[in-house]
């Protein structure tokens, strides 16, 4: 990567080092954005900018286990939102919210590319396809 | 037409993890050939007379592509693979790089020799985390053979985005900035990557070059109709029996795939190309796919006659509202309103004059949004409005 200007480089790395940040803490803190500005020499504004640009970054605390059902299209057709109301119900809270344990967050998200096994969800970086209510119970006990 | 396997040849017969069951395929052959009987010229030649074009919705001409960034001055080059895959109801890249990732990896060395980059990006959506290892693995395998002697490749992770699959926005998230996209010209191929000539094209898209190389661009060109050479692999969901991936012939009629092949019945409409796509009733079946009528990146999503045509339209404008990158007024602003519009719909409160207003939004969006996301977002509005007006008009108070 030498070949490229060091400045480049540094602002290159900006989303890894966030994404970094997201898995160590759950969420990016000020503090890292704070701390990421200073050593990339850009405003705090634009690593904010980007932070909070993207759907797997977040800027507030998260729960251990993010939960992403899908909502879009070919899975609603095949019963998502039988799944969405299992999942609020098995956890009590509702999309955009965190179990007060922490345990886990539950988010809804646009197509995840299993629509050939629809209804499906991500749960950190793991895949759970044609999902039914019943089913839902006993994936959410293998997150701790 | 029937079924042909050109993309998807190796797929399910190799084992992705194993470079050996590769080679045994003809595997990394074309890329001998290209570096050891052919010029950079001829390579681009040959991709230019197969009439290949982009896979990812675009349909842009592959070859002329790498002629530009090939002619481009500069010495420092780029080839991207866009594996970022967003558009709704598309699966068919991540079907491909689960079964063929070393096919991929050839067709990134070819494109690097073609245009003489000596690095290449594979940007994978973050919901793909699931085929980081499978690709990392099959990467460092070619390196460890010596394939890629010469050109390095590096996988970069997206971070949620749909607008990063439009290229210019991919770009700007590699360079670890909010993916927007960029105002053009100037164009990718000659300044693209920070800014040095780059080419950027879809898995499906780089998946055909090892076998134009070996079996020529006739043989390739021999497939198609005249503008839409080759074969598309599609993508199908919604209320069919049997979803999944399926190769066809260019051209190929729209019943083949979804009544023959995925058995639907009792179909009220198909949205083709995902939230971007085109919408067609049933009566238009036997409709052709291919890039001069409709085809986008392959999502064929099938609607019932259960279904609801203002919940259809509704939700996929939601979806791009939603992923609007904000940067361009008509889009951000414009597919809100079309939100708030469409809702009115939804709860049965739509006037004439909202009819009118859509029709007239769709124009504007259409002419003048920066990128494909805005100018596109109105097809769905726009081909109901054609297809199934009745269905606004039934929920307009009087
Ligand atoms: C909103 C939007 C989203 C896009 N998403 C993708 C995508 O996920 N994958 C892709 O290959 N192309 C996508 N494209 C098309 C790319 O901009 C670009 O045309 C393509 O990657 C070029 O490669 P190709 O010529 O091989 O198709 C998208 C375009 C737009 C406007
Ligand atoms: S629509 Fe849910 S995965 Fe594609």
């Amino acid at each position: 990567m030498s070949e490229k200007g060091i400045s480049t480089l540094g602002r290159e790395g900006l989303i890894l080092r966030l994404k970094e940040a997201q898995s160590k803490f759950g969420y990016v803190p000020q503090e890292v954005m704070a701390e990421l500005a200073q050593s990339l020499e850009i405003p705090i504004n634009e690593v904010y900018g980007v932070a909070s640009f993207y759907s797997f970054l977040s800027t507030r605390p998260l729960g251990r286990n993010v939960i992403r059902i899908c909502r879009s299209l070919p899975c609603y057709l095949k019963g998502a939102q039988t799944v969405i109301e299992a999942v609020e119900k098995e956890l009590g809270i509702k999309p955009g919210e965190t179990t007060p344990d922490g345990r886990f967050s539950f988010q809804l998200a646009n197509c995840i590319g299993l629509c050939d096994q629809a209804p499906a969800m991500l749960i950190n970086q793991d895949a759970h396809v044609e999902l039914t209510p019943e089913k839902i119970t006993q994936i959410l006990r293998m997150y701790k | 037409m029937p079924q042909q396997r050109v993309v998807l040849k190796n797929c399910g017969v190799i084992d992705p993890r194993r470079i050996e069951t590769y080679l045994e395929r003809d595997g990394f052959k074309a890329l001998a050939k290209v570096r050891r009987e052919m010029t950079r010229e001829q390579v681009t030649d040959e991709i230019k007379a197969s009439g290949l074009r982009g896979r990812g919705g675009a349909g842009f001409p592959t070859g002329i592509k790498w002629e530009g960034a090939r002619q481009a001055p500069g010495e420092e080059k780029y080839v991207i693979c866009n594996a970022d895959e967003g558009e709704v109801g598309t699966f068919k890249d991540r079907y491909i790089l689960e079964r063929d990732p070393f096919t991929l990896i050839e067709a990134m060395a070819i494109a690097g020799y073609a245009i003489g980059a000596k690095q290449g990006y594979i940007y994978l959506r973050a919901e793909y985390h699931h085929l980081f290892d499978l690709l990392q693995n099959a990467i460092n395998q070619a390196k460890k053979s010596g394939y890629l002697d010469g050109f390095r490749i590096e996988i970069r992770e997206g971070a949620g985005a749909y607008i990063c699959g439009e290229e210019s926005a991919l770009m700007d998230s590699i360079e670890g900035k909010r993916g927007e996209s960029r105002y053009r010209p100037p164009f990718p191929t000659t300044s693209g990557l920070w800014g040095k000539p780059t080419i950027i094209n879809n898995v499906e898209t780089l998946m055909n070059i090892p076998q134009i190389i070996l079996n020529g661009a006739g043989w390739f060109s021999q497939m198609g109709t005249e503008r839409s050479k080759g074969t598309k692999v599609f993508s199908i969901s919604g209320d069919v029996e049997n979803p999944g991936v399926y190769e066809l012939v260019l051209g190929s009629p729209l019943r083949e795939l979804v009544e023959d092949l995925a058995s639907a019945k009792d179909i009220k409409l198909i949205q083709i190309g995902g939230a971007t796509g085109r919408i067609l009733p049933y009566e238009k079946i036997d409709t052709p796919l291919a890039f001069e009528t409709v085809l986008g990146a392959g999502a064929v999503t099938v609607y019932n006659r259960s279904r609801d045509v203002i919940d259809i339209v509704y939700r996929t404008m939601e979806f791009l509202a939603e992923e609007s990158c904000g940067k361009c007024t008509p889009c951000r602003q414009g597919t809100e309103v079309m939100v708030e519009i469409l809702e009115k719909f939804h709860r049965g409160e739509g006037r004439e004059q909202d009819i009118r207003n859509l029709e007239a939004l769709s124009q504007v969006m259409m002419l003048t949004s920066l990128c494909g996301l805005g100018q596109a977002a109105p097809n769905a509005v726009m081909d109901t409005l054609q297809y199934f007006k009745d269905a606004y008009k039934k929920r307009v108070v009087v």
